[in-house]
């Protein structure tokens, strides 16, 4: 099942210099929560402090919190490893690992971390992230193949499966279709529309259509200058989003007059 | 050129009336003169080429022509005892290189032993925890100095080692490794760093998005996706080092049994045995000695030897050089 | 799509994942505790290469002190036996074997220098382009091939074929002092292991600088086709000067692998201890590096110490030149 997140007076940093500022947020359980905005706003910076992701990022720190179901993901003593095994993240552009076959790369998140699995288990797993990411059917014969031998729209859903074998409660999918052609970023949505069952998701997009199409809440992202740090503008369900807007920015945003 | 499609101001057309433009056409004779030279320069290029090629084409062909000859299996399976002057020994023959092939797999992978390791994982420092500061800078500067060290000095380096450990006088097979290593790492050091740069960002954050631990994340998806490149260039560092002479001269010695402790007693490697039989010019036969002394023996085993040597290292290059390839086609996918 | 709820009820049956959730605790401390060893280790093999660089300067001094601090009487007998009495110290004892190291590296990188930059220049814009890659080849040969290989090919086959030619030098060049005759035969002279030397050094500079005429801006080559410029005036205004601290820098990394030559030296030059000029002339000049491998065998232990003092002159002298060298390509690069 899915877990909801509570983001608390979150401030991002990278080195001294305040890239998002004072973010508030309540992301519902099973919900799509999409997160829009201009290009540099910061939107991709809280979507990855959401698995402490932009840690890797040298001199990346954050003040604030961020509560899965109530537990905060920064407590001191939390493992940032552990983390990112219940907030799982899909990239931007399909990233399968090339040295791996498309059944060794679902299961990566589990054998790279030395779990021992028993065949049968793998199988049943494999196939059940494989189905669960609509791939199921197109490379059942071919499990063998490398993962790189996929389209990039197969690929982006083996990315899918991957993320969704170690059963994360929430999933984070950064543009996950802007590398993609327009039948496979359908395939994409459709999934998007079936994972909310299971998962918590949020998703950051450039397109506006797709937020529409996909997301339950979206959340616009802005900043006030370049230069400035970003923050959150205005958070709403999706058809009042774009519908009717409580919030000039974001009108003026949605009906494309800037960004 | 191409014509003016505006009009020019009337200054300018006044100008261009007064200027005769076909004053700076190039004349014929200049014209010719460029190709001319165009034409000197280009067979220049090529002629340098060529003269690179004399000098290559007679090291391999001498070297066969001249090491063909006693390169049998008797020389590949028997070491130099019981060889006298220029007589044949007991077993028939006139002496091999068995022990010097010995010698050069153990001591070479001795230095293969102590360098892959600091190398590779000197690459995974630089690359997966410094990246660019201060220090990681320094280290890459000085990885470029050492590799332009002397083999010499290697040599004499690892010999003021172990003779300050161990005593003066000591002689082993370890001891060249030592000296190997120290002229392998910085090869190995760089070509992985290569490797490990080209390694895409995308990979390692799927691989932490997925809650696997940093060290797990190098091991497994960093260094594994970048290990056909980092052996081949592991490869490439051994065939520089197996061809070295000098440093091994005053570390691992020269014997003529088969010695096959690599950490005791003096050890021969391929270039020393050809160095030894090429300083001792001729072998001594005496004038009782039958038809079956060949004075000229030691020639003829020191040309054997550097074929064997050129072979390996040949061989050794060919392998680097497909594995290299078999990486190029996966990263281009 | 009408099958995806087809599809989503067989999820449902299978939907029980077989695999433990969360993560076992140890295990996760395993993971920190092996995250900290491997970072430890890697930084640890990068501090090993700084030590170790230090260790050789390091070892090597107190290895050479004898030479230099210890008992001069002793310290003079040994070089007077080394060089059969004609320098009595060790202070008479270097220069002379640096001259000879410097004078042999120089004439090789004199000789190698065209003929690199010649065969880079004809790789990286001339030769078509299915042959690249056989050229690069016979260029990874020709450094491929051991020193020793070299010095027995330059011993046996070069001595010998090459001194007609020095001869013929020395008849009609004799006047020029480098080449003052007689020719000496066996041809066992600088000039001769100059020759094998460049022909060592050769790829080392062909192929760095063939690397950085490969990186010289297409736009800056096409504007200079553009303006009519025939393909040799193309590489003289627009590939040579973007690559020309590449092509220092190659030189000087060419000129530190022939002061360090080892082998090749040993195996053919005919040394001696004077400061000549004359090339082709045997017994006028020996190089620090080879003259360690020749006394070597038989130095005693303050013999050793005088020979690493000689190979510590060597060690800073092709530091530097390497230094230099990688702070040249260093700037060049950024």
């Amino acid at each position: 099942m899915g877990q909801q997140i509570d983001v608390n007076h979150l401030n991002v940093y990278y080195g001294g210099f305040l890239a998002v500022e004072d973010v508030n947020l309540h992301i519902a359980a099973n919900q799509v929560t999409a997160f829009i905005g201009p290009s540099g706003c910061g939107k991709s910076t809280v979507l990855r402090s959401l698995d402490r992701m932009h840690e890797i990022t040298p001199g990346a720190h954050v003040t604030g919190e961020v509560l899965l179901e109530g537990r905060d993901l920064y407590a001191k003593g939390v493992d940032p490893v552990a983390v990112r095994r219940d907030v799982g993240m899909v990239f931007q552009r399909p990233n399968p690992f090339p040295t791996m076959s498309i059944r060794q790369n679902v299961l990566a998140g589990v054998r790279l971390n030395n779990k021992k699995i028993a065949k049968s288990d793998a199988d049943d797993l494999v196939e059940w992230a494989l189905r669960g990411a609509n791939l199921w059917n197109e490379v059942k014969d071919r499990l063998d193949h490398p993962g790189i031998g996929l389209s990039g729209g197969q690929q982006q859903r083996l990315c899918i499966a991957r993320a969704v074998a170690v059963h994360p409660s929430v999933l984070l999918m950064d543009e996950p279709c802007s590398a993609l052609d327009p039948i496979s970023t359908l395939a994409v949505e459709d999934l998007i529309n079936e994972l909310k069952r299971d998962y918590t998701i949020v998703i950051v997009t450039h397109n506006m259509q797709q937020a529409a199409r996909v997301a339950d809440y979206t959340a616009f992202f802005n900043l006030k200058a370049v230069g400035q740090p970003g923050h959150l503008e205005y958070f709403a369900d999706t058809s009042t989003m774009f519908n009717d807007p409580q919030n000039e920015e974001a009108e003026r945003y949605i009906s494309g007059r800037f960004g | 050129m191409t014509t003016l499609e505006c009009n020019p101001p009337m200054d300018a057309q006044r100008m261009l009336a007064d200027l005769d433009l076909d004053h700076f056409r190039p004349s014929r004779s200049t014209a010719n003169a460029r190709r001319r030279k165009d034409r000197l320069m280009r067979a220049l290029f090529t002629a340098a080429f060529a003269v690179a090629l004399i000098p290559l084409a007679s090291v391999l062909w001498t070297t066969l022509t001249h090491g063909i000859g006693r390169l049998d299996l008797g020389f590949l399976t028997h070491n130099m005892t019981g060889v006298i002057g220029g007589n044949p020994t007991a077993a028939g023959g006139y002496g091999g290189v068995l022990h010097a092939i010995v010698g050069t797999l153990e001591i070479t992978f001795g230095a293969m032993a102590i360098s892959i390791p600091i190398g590779v994982m000197c690459a995974v420092h630089l690359i997966e925890y410094a990246r660019d500061n201060a220090l990681a800078k320094t280290i890459r500067l000085l990885v470029d100095v050492m590799s332009g060290i002397p083999s010499i000095v290697a040599g004499l380096f690892a010999l003021s080692l172990f003779s300050m450990i161990f005593g003066p006088g000591t002689f082993n097979g370890l001891e060249g490794s030592v000296a190997l290593a120290l002229l392998m790492i910085p090869t190995v050091c760089k070509s992985s760093e290569e490797m490990l740069k080209v390694v895409p960002d995308a990979l390692r954050e799927a691989s932490l998005a997925l809650g696997v631990t940093k060290q797990r994340t190098i091991t497994k998806v960093v260094l594994r996706t970048a290990l056909p490149g980092i052996v081949s260039g592991s490869i490439l560092a051994i065939a520089r080092v197996i061809g070295e002479t000098a440093p091994l001269l005053m570390t691992a010695g020269y014997v003529v049994t088969t010695n096959v402790n690599l950490f005791s007693g003096q050890m021969t490697t391929l270039p020393v045995y050809v160095y030894q039989e090429y300083s001792k010019l001729s072998a001594n036969c005496p004038a009782n000695a039958g038809d079956m002394c060949v004075p000229t023996i030691p020639m003829e085993r020191a040309w054997s030897a550097a074929l064997v040597l050129i072979v390996i290292v040949l061989i050794l290059n060919l392998i680097g050089r497909i594995v290299a390839r078999i990486c190029a086609v996966h990263t281009e996918r | 799509m009408p099958g995806n709820d087809l599809q989503r009820a067989a999820v449902d049956e299978v939907a029980v994942a077989p695999i433990p959730k969360g993560t076992d605790p140890g295990e996760a401390r395993r993971g920190r505790a092996a995250d900290r060893i491997f970072a430890g280790l890697a930084y640890g093999s990068g501090l090993l290469i700084l030590a170790v660089l230090a260790a050789v300067a390091v070892f090597l001094l107190l290895r050479a002190w004898p030479a230099v601090g210890g008992p001069p009487d002793a310290v003079d007998a040994v070089v007077s036996s080394f060089t059969g009495g004609r320098f009595a110290s060790l202070w008479g004892y270097v220069p002379p074997l640096l001259f000879g190291s410097v004078l042999v590296a120089a004439l090789a990188l004199a000789l190698a220098f065209f003929v690199s930059l010649g065969i880079a220049v004809f790789i990286s814009q001339y030769a078509p382009r299915r042959l690249v890659g056989a050229l690069n080849t016979i260029i990874d040969l020709l450094a491929a091939i051991p020193s020793v290989v070299y010095g027995l090919w330059g011993g046996l086959v070069l001595v010998p074929a090459i001194y007609p030619f020095w001869n013929w030098i020395a008849g009609h060049f004799g006047w020029i002092p480098l080449f003052a005759g007689p020719a000496a035969n066996p041809s066992r002279t600088v000039a001769t292991v100059a020759l094998v030397l460049a022909v060592m050094i050769l790829p080392i500079i062909t192929s760095m600088t063939r690397d950085i005429f490969l990186q010289t801006p297409k736009l800056l080559e096409e504007a200079a086709l553009g303006l009519g410029a025939t393909q040799w005036e193309t590489i003289r205004l627009a590939v040579l000067p973007f690559g020309r601290s590449g092509i220092v820098s190659a030189s000087m990394l060419g000129l530190g692998r022939a002061l360090g030559e080892t082998m090749a030296v040993l195996m053919i030059l005919s040394p001696g201890l004077k400061y000549s000029f004359h090339l082709l002339q045997a017994s006028q000049s020996q190089t620090i590096a080879a003259n360690i491998a020749a006394q070597y065998p038989e130095a005693n232990g303050l013999g050793v110490s005088v020979l690493i003092a000689t190979g510590l002159v060597l060690f800073a002298i092709t530091f530097a030149v390497n230094y230099a060298a990688r702070r040249l390509t260093g700037k060049a690069a950024s």
